[in-house]
């Protein structure tokens, strides 16, 4: 992990609806293979911000750069440039395992040739063979969630922003995700995810917590941890998320 | 009661608060009339007609006189043989022809009776009517400033004749066919989408995991719409009344009576769509494609039904528009009472109980 | 308050087994957790109990109704969360509670002190519409709409899932007040953590029960002494555990690796665990053994 290399540059990035300001100001750098935690309470603004940082939503002001791309200007090079899945969008239900792998990979440009090899290693390395001509529709919840995560590294996106990839996500099968995740990052992609996990912020090599639309805090687990005297993650976030003004 | 009451305001909250359902339950009938009627309705302005005078004489003479001086009309020629004549017509050059035949003056003096034929292009109908209605007057003036100095009354029959368009499809037809139409749209469509959101939304779920009987659910679906409806049905005969001022000619209450049941059979329809779909989506293209579509199509209102292979007309039987669009046209425009209406009426009964009745059979009082 | 026997449940002709021999009993005044991830079976167990689904075979009764039979006097009687946000978002917080209130045959005045607690923090934006209402709000007014008539049984069907840590930590206060006034709960959530605020829980994965005990006892009755390991690198100290011979028993655990050590004493195994470590050449050797969590649980039940 080079920590020298910004993938991600956001600078007093804001978003502001009517008189609502959803993010305020948010300044952060995330790096080139880095494991980045995005925290925080339902309505603090982290799916705003996201929104902003894969293009799909203009700032109000501020400047952010992802993978060197302007998030003003360059939405379209950005969006070649990273990978997306949250729990609700993963995978279309009625296509098998494989014309899913196909149709996401041919979005991304990636050649009929390229596509065969990848999706022939895919479906070995998650060991779907035997599901491999399935309906996603039938397979549990954990392997399409892996699959799913598969298929948005497939076109080696500089960044993968995952929203809240194990929801409901069974114990075992959430820390294979979490494999797949380390496996991604040491390939060099840079990680982005949220989640309510709390065990799974340990995981980051870094997190932010987001509170009323502002980063309130910034650091690796322990540094966190360390700076609000809390012996767990779960304190952290109770102690910052508890005075929120947008809180629930 | 109470809950059925506070059901039914629940439902009035969806629909007042929802700009596009508001719009639709208006917008629509408003455009509509607005659409037809005065796209129909042209005022008349030296409008382009020709004379074929076979008679040539003082009366045919001072009759074209009286039609040249009014600014309706502009004759083009006032001489012209039969076949021109409706070569100019194929060629939409002119609108409306007046023949004389010959020995017109001495059949009206004689014979006290002498015809003239006035025939129209009612390719557009509204416009006919009004052309051949101007005409009529016209003719009428010139019969009563002569029958001033008469003892027995001169007699000129206009013989009207319309081309193309021979029973004068349009114009007063077009306000039972937008009322088909929009409450179609409104009792079916609308109140199938309705059931079907609360299904998408969770809420139905939660409705029939308490006391109030699931039955009462439909019910108090069906009202709201009942009464927007009737609603809808009271602003088209005002507007029609008031605006297009066609007047209706038959019972009121018969005709909101009608209006009535043929909403209730399409409420039946929308619940029926309703039970047997999952989402707004497909409830919409169903209601669309199976009921608005067969509206326009069968109902006569856009296509007469007389004109149609007998498959087709086979299947217009089934169209519930079909026999309300005859109900309405019958009270409004020829003012017939019941008697006229009952075999129509016994059949949407028909229907609607049809309906009900498997809706009521294929209603689920759980989940699947 | 509740009894379960034997109830299955398929979907798709039999295609997709939800439900397989499942048997529980809640009692009166008891807060039961139903704990497995998505797709174990949880909604389908919910809605047989509150008579939205039939079960294929078994059966089941509720406060002593027969849930095929007599759902007429189980609707009127129990209170229901569904997974998803079941409000209306047209209409605002007040409209909503009365609606429901209406619908059940009671008055929000009736039975306000059961709500109270919770509707207080909704209170100052009750002219507000359900649809823009943040997760947590939105949960709040939907418990408040469960119980506004009175129900001898609550069944809250997921009700924390998607919700921040802090507001699920709130949720649970109030579930806990709601037990207090004697309410019977059945609640069911994909959150490890939160098994142990229940005073039973069934642990459920693929349709089946694995476990049904109070969380301390299913603590317990965990196998063999469970060991918290740290050192620097930690993905060096997965593969180091997971490749020795015999592999470890090993997994992530927040900042730690929980190790299972069937069979030593405390000192043994810390020294083994040691040992292993600093023979591959690791720095900042963390060995501690642990309490396991319910989650430590569940992975033990399902890896064996």
């Amino acid at each position: 992990m080079s920590m020298n290399e910004p993938v991600i540059k956001a600078e007093n990035l804001t978003k502001r609806f009517g008189d609502f300001t959803a993010v305020d100001a948010i300044s952060f750098e995330v790096y080139k293979g880095e494991i980045f935690g995005f925290l925080g309470a339902n309505g603090a603004g982290k799916t705003t911000a996201m929104r902003m940082l894969c293009g799909l939503s203009t700032p109000s002001s501020g400047t952010a750069r992802i993978a060197g791309f302007d998030v003003y200007r360059q939405t379209e090079q950005i969006k070649r440039n990273i990978g997306y899945m949250s729990q609700k969008f993963s995978l279309y239900e009625d296509l098998t395992v494989l014309e899913n792998i196909r149709f996401f990979g041919g979005i991304y440009g990636l050649s009929n040739q390229q596509l065969k090899l990848k999706s022939d290693a895919l479906i070995e390395r998650l060991g779907l063979q035997p599901e491999a001509k399935k309906m996603v529709g039938e397979l549990p919840l954990g392997w399409k969630q892996k699959l799913a995560f598969s298929v948005s590294i497939l076109h080696e996106p500089t960044i993968v922003f995952l929203d809240e990839p194990t929801g409901g996500v069974d114990p075992v099968t959430r820390r294979q995700f979490w494999a797949l995740i380390y496996e991604a990052a040491s390939n060099g992609i840079t990680v982005f995810v949220t989640t309510h996990y709390m065990d799974e912020a340990e995981y980051c090599n870094r997190i932010s917590i987001m509170v009323d639309g502002r980063i309130a805090a910034l650091g690796t687990p322990k540094e966190l941890k360390i700076q609000l005297n809390e012996s767990s993650m779960d304190g952290v976030f109770y102690q910052l998320a508890r005075g929120a003004k947008n809180k629930d | 009661m109470k809950q059925f009451i506070t059901f039914v305001k629940k439902e009035f909250y969806h629909v007042l608060r929802d700009r596009r359902t508001l719009l639709i339950l208006f917008g629509m009938p408003l455009a509509q009339i607005v659409i037809f009627g005065f796209a129909l309705t042209n005022e008349v302005k030296n409008a382009r007609i020709v004379i074929v005078d076979h008679a040539k004489d003082d009366a045919s003479r001072s009759i074209i006189d009286r039609i040249g001086a009014s600014n309706f009309f502009e004759i083009r020629e006032d001489v012209m043989d039969r076949n021109r004549m409706e070569t100019a017509f194929k060629e939409g050059k002119i609108k409306l022809a007046i023949l004389f035949p010959a020995n017109f003056q001495r059949d009206l003096f004689h014979q006290n009776h002498a015809p003239i034929q006035v025939i129209a292009d009612a390719s557009d109908p509204n416009y006919a009517t009004t052309l051949t209605n101007y005409v009529s007057s016209i003719i009428q003036d010139y019969q009563t400033e002569l029958n001033e100095t008469v003892a027995l009354p001169y007699r000129i029959t206009p013989q009207l004749r319309m081309l193309y368009n021979p029973q004068l499809k349009g114009a007063p037809n077009f306000v039972p066919g937008v009322m088909a139409l929009v409450l179609m749209l409104v009792s079916v469509m609308m109140t199938a989408i309705s059931i079907v959101r609360e299904k998408e939304t969770g809420t139905l779920e939660i409705l029939l995991v308490s006391p109030f009987k699931p039955v009462w659910v439909i019910l108090s679906k069906a009202v709201p719409y009942l009464i927007l409806s009737l609603v809808n049905v009271l602003s088209i005969v005002l507007m029609s009344v008031f605006v297009l001022q066609l007047p209706v000619e038959g019972s009121w209450l018969l005709l909101f009576a009608e209006s009535t049941l043929f909403i209730v059979t399409c409420l039946t329809l929308g619940i029926f769509i309703s039970i047997k779909t999952k989402s707004q989506q497909v409830a919409m293209l169903i209601s669309l494609m199976g009921m608005l579509l067969p509206t326009m199509m069968f109902s006569g209102f856009m296509f007469p039904i007389e004109n149609m292979p007998v498959p087709l007309q086979i299947i217009s039987n089934v169209v519930p528009a079909k026999w309300f669009y005859i109900i309405v046209k019958s009270i409004m425009i020829k003012g017939v009472g019941f008697a006229a209406i009952w075999k129509e009426t016994l059949i949407l009964l028909g229907i609607a109980l049809f309906f009900f009745v498997i809706s009521l059979r294929s209603f689920k009082i759980r989940l699947e | 308050m509740v009894n379960v026997n034997n109830i299955s449940k398929t979907y798709n002709k039999g295609a997709v087994k939800a439900v397989n021999d499942v048997s529980f009993s809640v009692e009166k005044g008891e807060l039961f957790g139903l704990i497995g991830p998505d797709g174990a079976g949880k909604s389908s167990i919910f809605r047989i109990l509150t008579t939205l689904l039939l079960p294929d075979s078994g059966g089941a009764t509720v406060a002593g109704y027969d849930v095929v039979k007599d759902y007429r006097q189980i609707r009127s009687s129990v209170g229901y969360m569904p997974g998803r946000f079941s409000l209306y978002p047209d209409l605002s917080i007040e409209e909503n509670l009365h609606f429901f209130a209406t619908v059940f045959n009671t008055t929000v005045a009736e039975n306000y002190h059961l709500i109270e607690d919770i509707y207080v923090q909704i209170e100052p934006f009750k002219k507000r519409r359900a649809g823009k209402l943040s997760g947590g709000m939105k949960q709040k007014l939907a418990l408040c709409c469960a119980l506004i008539h009175k129900p001898t049984v609550l069944f809250l069907d997921e009700p924390t899932t998607g919700v921040d840590p802090v507001s699920r930590k709130e949720f649970w206060e109030m579930l806990k007040r709601l037990k207090q006034q004697g309410i019977t709960i059945v609640v069911s959530t994909p959150y490890m953590d939160e098994a142990t605020r229940c005073d039973r829980i069934a642990l459920i994965q693929g349709g089946s029960i694995l476990s049904i005990n109070p969380p301390q006892q299913i603590v317990t009755a965990y196998p063999s002494p469970l060991y918290a390991v740290k050192a620097t690198d930690m993905p060096r100290v997965i593969h180091v555990l997971a490749t020795h011979q015999p592999p470890f028993n090993s997994y992530l655990f927040g900042e730690y690796i929980h190790v299972d050590m069937p069979g030593m004493g405390d000192q043994e195994a810390v020294q083994v665990l040691t040992d292993v470590l600093a023979k591959a050449g690791l720095d900042g050797i963390e060995v501690n053994p642990v309490t396991p969590t319910i989650e430590d649980c569940f992975i033990k039940l399902l890896t064996t």
